[in-house]
């Protein structure tokens, strides 16, 4: 005869498994409430105008002016940009169209190592070789927007890499054969037919190297020199929105403190419009 | 003048050859750079002793010992935490809008920057929760910034598996979770394992995070309250405040050596799937 | 006789389209009754609604009733797993799990909570025995299942079946992909277990139908056209459909 069991455990899994899926909803939350909300009063307090605007940081002193740090904060995700998204989109290129099996077997560890190698061994090494390289031929200190740019640069390299190459490798085989059908070279392939299709993927992997970029601090704050004021050459020194943060947090208080948050919120609201860019803005495209 | 295509063609292949070597140059230079500078200051005592004088002189055993228990307890987190959300995801719901939004919370995740996870860690656990510079904060902290690596690598893991074991799972009068562990779990363990090793390796190179939660002194951290420093902090300290160049590169190559070790773990376990599968 | 399924107007839809079209016929005990009928007719849907497995498809309409003993299936308060801890399953493609043949045939009896070795010692080989594949694989008990030959995978699926104790089977055209004499092995097998059991075998070979099944039964488009005995329906079928798909004429 048949019988009934019952199963209870099931539906206890199944709640804990909604309370897991959903800590990181909770943890993004907290996230966003607590430096919001350390990091607006001051905003309400001194004026949106006069911290994002304002040109003297002086926290002490209550100047909290970031201007020239969101203006250097995106000159050297740009420059990183110019140095790695050429350099990044032709190894993607280099990897799937032009390398063999064996090559492809060796270029992509070392591509996920060279992911994995901490960002303060990036600023060490900057300090070691790029620094000196860019005071000895090009004057200044060396500790410029130039020698950040260069190693920001290489530090965004692998998620361009392997972005734009998904990106890449995901454009139709028919593609590349009609194209070699009708007499096209690789070169002309690649340039007119391969490139324009995976145009999005490609262009998300910059967007998200820029994340990264504008996001990294540690090997900023060693090579950048940390000035306080808008860079006029490529051999100034400069401080990013995380360089703020991190070379003050340790040791701020009061309004002070308050202020760094508010510099946090700054760099909150660039790095989501980045995330989201990258992520709904252009795949959504692709899907059409 | 028009130029030859195919000519163009060689070129580019050229340039685009020496691209390639390029990037594996500056990796070659890096790992390079480390090794023959670090290596001569490497041995016993410095591996299995404390600092001195601010870590002019001596080892980095305590460094060493912040570490691993940063990344065991965060990892010992994460896991569970990540591998259940992806369960969660791939096996007890079907797409609708609640995932999508899940989703989200992850991309979100990934994407904030390691000094904004230290941000919040330094507000949130340091000071609001009271638990001061410590090892509780610094677990916390990296256990919330690893996350979402292990969630979207075990999923992808999990996805893998084919749709027709769990069916046969589910024939023989298994229930959803028993199919969970049985079947799913251990088919998509080298794929989760690939996620946990990464995570691994983000969290020994992390500094920004880590400093501002966990705080830097110096001692073996004894107890979960305590403060301590793991050999990135360590790393970072020695080598921005100029206090040895010697331990610098010595502590650096220590530091790359074992994200090495995990990167290659990490990519043997990724083959074996590789193999089996095709 | 004793019926121990009984269907009554089963209407089951994939979205909009209806793949059952009011299906009743009842299924006796300890005999074997076949299925038959072209591509797409709706006989593996049929069976999923029996054991459940319908429940992981998307988008289903169920309606109608399937009793089993007293309970409707469909409608009552019973949970899918609790039917199929007493109705075994064997695909069309033989899906060992990636494991040692033995950990296979004791994966559903561990399950039920058995654990001792000696118990699942019995059981293993006894499933095996009754699979008709002891012989082979008394020595091998440890290898993985994923090294069996086509054909000793579909008896290792059997086996892994029998193993759950159940009081029916069903078999969703067990040898449509093996060689003749594997299939033998799996009709000997079955013509031996039906004593014990309750089985209905899918076939899209009537051949088969013929030799091992004592009552049979006729799917055309997501109708049943016709239900008896074997032999009234393999030597005088009532309805020129089957008539004609018997004899070859599609199918
Ligand atoms: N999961 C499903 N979703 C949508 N349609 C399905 C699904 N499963 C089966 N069908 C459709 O139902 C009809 C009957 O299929 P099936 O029961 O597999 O027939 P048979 O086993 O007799 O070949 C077919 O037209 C098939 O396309
Ligand atoms: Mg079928």
């Amino acid at each position: 005869m048949i019988k009934k069991y019952r199963f209870n455990k099931e539906h206890l899994v199944r709640a804990i498994l909604t309370v897991f899926a959903l800590s990181s909803l909770l943890f993004l939350f907290l996230i966003f409430i607590f430096i919001l909300f350390e990091g607006l009063p001051l905003f309400l307090k001194i004026g949106l105008n006069k911290i994002i605007l304002g040109f003297k940081w002086a926290p002490t002193k209550d100047s909290f002016g970031i201007f020239p740090m969101v203006v250097s904060s995106f000159l050297v995700t740009f420059g990183a940009l110019v140095i790695g998204a050429p350099l990044g989109l032709s190894c993607a290129i280099y990897l799937s169209e032009y390398s063999g099996k064996k090559t492809k077997m060796f270029l992509k560890p070392a591509l996920e190592l060279l992911a994995g190698i901490p960002s303060v061994v990036y600023g060490f090494l900057g300090v070691i070789y790029i620094v000196p390289l860019v005071r000895n031929y090009l004057g200044g200190s060396g500790f410029s927007l130039l020698s950040t740019s260069i190693v920001l640069g290489v530090m965004i390299l692998p998620t361009i890499i392997s972005i734009s190459f998904d990106a890449i490798v995901s454009v139709p085989k028919t593609y590349r054969e009609g194209s070699f059908a009708m007499g096209a070279t690789k070169w002309q392939t690649i340039y007119k037919v391969i490139i324009p299709s995976a145009k999005s993927g490609i262009l998300a992997s910059f967007i998200l190297g820029m994340g990264r970029a504008i996001g990294e601090t540690m090997a900023v704050i060693m090579i950048a020199g940390n000035a306080l004021k808008i860079p006029t050459s490529i051999l100034d020194p400069l401080r990013t929105l995380t360089g703020n943060i991190a070379l003050e947090l340790a040791y701020a208080t009061g309004d002070h403190r308050l202020s760094l948050f508010s510099t946090g919120v700054v760099l909150l609201v660039i790095i989501m419009i980045l995330n989201y860019i990258a992520n709904f803005g252009i795949k959504r495209k692709v899907l059409k | 003048m028009r130029v030859n295509p195919r000519f163009i063609d060689k070129i580019v292949k050229l340039g685009l050859n020496a691209q390639a070597f390029f990037t594996v140059g500056i990796l070659i230079v890096i790992v390079a750079t480390i090794c023959f500078k670090g290596f001569p200051y490497i041995n016993f005592e410095f591996v299995f002793s404390s600092p001195e004088d601010m870590g002019r002189r001596g080892g980095i055993f305590p460094s060493i010992i912040g570490t691993i228990l940063l990344v065991m307890l965060s990892i010992l987190l994460a896991t569970p935490l990540g591998v259940g959300t992806a369960i969660y995801l791939t096996e007890y719901t079907k797409e609708s809008r609640f995932t999508k939004i899940i989703r989200f919370g992850v991309e979100s995740l990934a994407g904030i920057p390691s000094i904004l996870y230290g941000l919040f860690g330094f507000i949130f656990f340091v000071i609001k929760l009271k638990m001061g510079w410590s090892l509780l904060a610094g677990v916390l902290t990296i256990t919330i910034m690893i996350l979402p690596t292990i969630i979207r690598t075990s999923e992808e893991a999990i996805k893998s598996v084919p749709r027709n074991l769990r069916l046969v799972s589910y024939s023989l009068s298994a229930t959803k979770w028993e199919t969970v562990t049985k079947v799913v779990i251990p088919s998509a363990a080298p794929g989760i394992l690939t996620g946990v090793m990464l995570s691994i390796g983000r969290a020994v190179g992390e500094t920004a995070a880590v400093i501002f939660t966990m705080g830097s002194s110096l001692r073996f951290p004894a107890s979960l309250m305590d403060s301590g420093r793991t050999m990135a902090v360590h790393f970072y300290i020695l080598a921005r405040e100029g206090i040895s160049m010697e331990k610098a590169y010595a502590t650096s190559l220590i530091l790359v050596l074992s994200i090495l070790l995990v990167n290659i773990i990490a990519y043997y376990i990724m083959n074996r799937v590789i193999s089996k599968y095709s | 006789m004793e019926i121990k399924i009984q269907i009554e107007k089963l209407k089951i839809s994939f979205g909009n389209i209806e793949v059952l079209k009011g299906v009743s016929i009842n299924v006796y005990k300890n005999r074997i009754t076949g299925f038959m009928g072209p591509a797409g007719s709706g006989k593996s849907t049929l069976i999923s609604a029996v054991n459940r497995m319908i429940d992981y498809e998307e988008n289903v309409k169920i309606e109608g009733k399937i009793y089993i003993d007293d309970i409707d299936v469909i409608n009552d308060d019973i949970e899918g797993v609790s039917l199929r801890r007493q109705i075994g399953t064997v695909f069309a493609v033989p899906i060992p799990l990636p494991r040692s043949v033995y950990d296979n045939i004791a994966y559903g009896p561990r399950l039920k909570g058995i654990t001792e070795k000696s118990k699942l010692d019995i059981i293993v080989e006894d499933s095996l025995k009754k699979a008709f594949l002891w012989g082979e694989m008394k020595d091998r008990l440890n290898i993985s299942a994923l090294k069996l030959s086509g054909g000793q995978q579909q008896r290792l699926c059997l086996a892994r079946s029998l193993a759950l104790k159940p009081e029916i089977i069903l078999l969703d055209e067990p040898c449509s992909g093996l060689d003749p004499i594997s299939t033998a092995k799996i009709e000997d097998a079955l013509s031996g277990l039906k004593n014990e059991y309750t089985i209905i075998l899918v076939s899209n070979n009537t051949k088969q139908i013929a030799r091992i099944s004592d009552y049979s039964a006729f799917f055309y488009m997501g109708e049943m056209i016709e239900y008896g005995t074997t032999e009234k329906i393999f030597t005088n079928p009532s309805e020129k459909r089957t008539e004609d798909y018997l004899s070859g004429k599609f199918g």
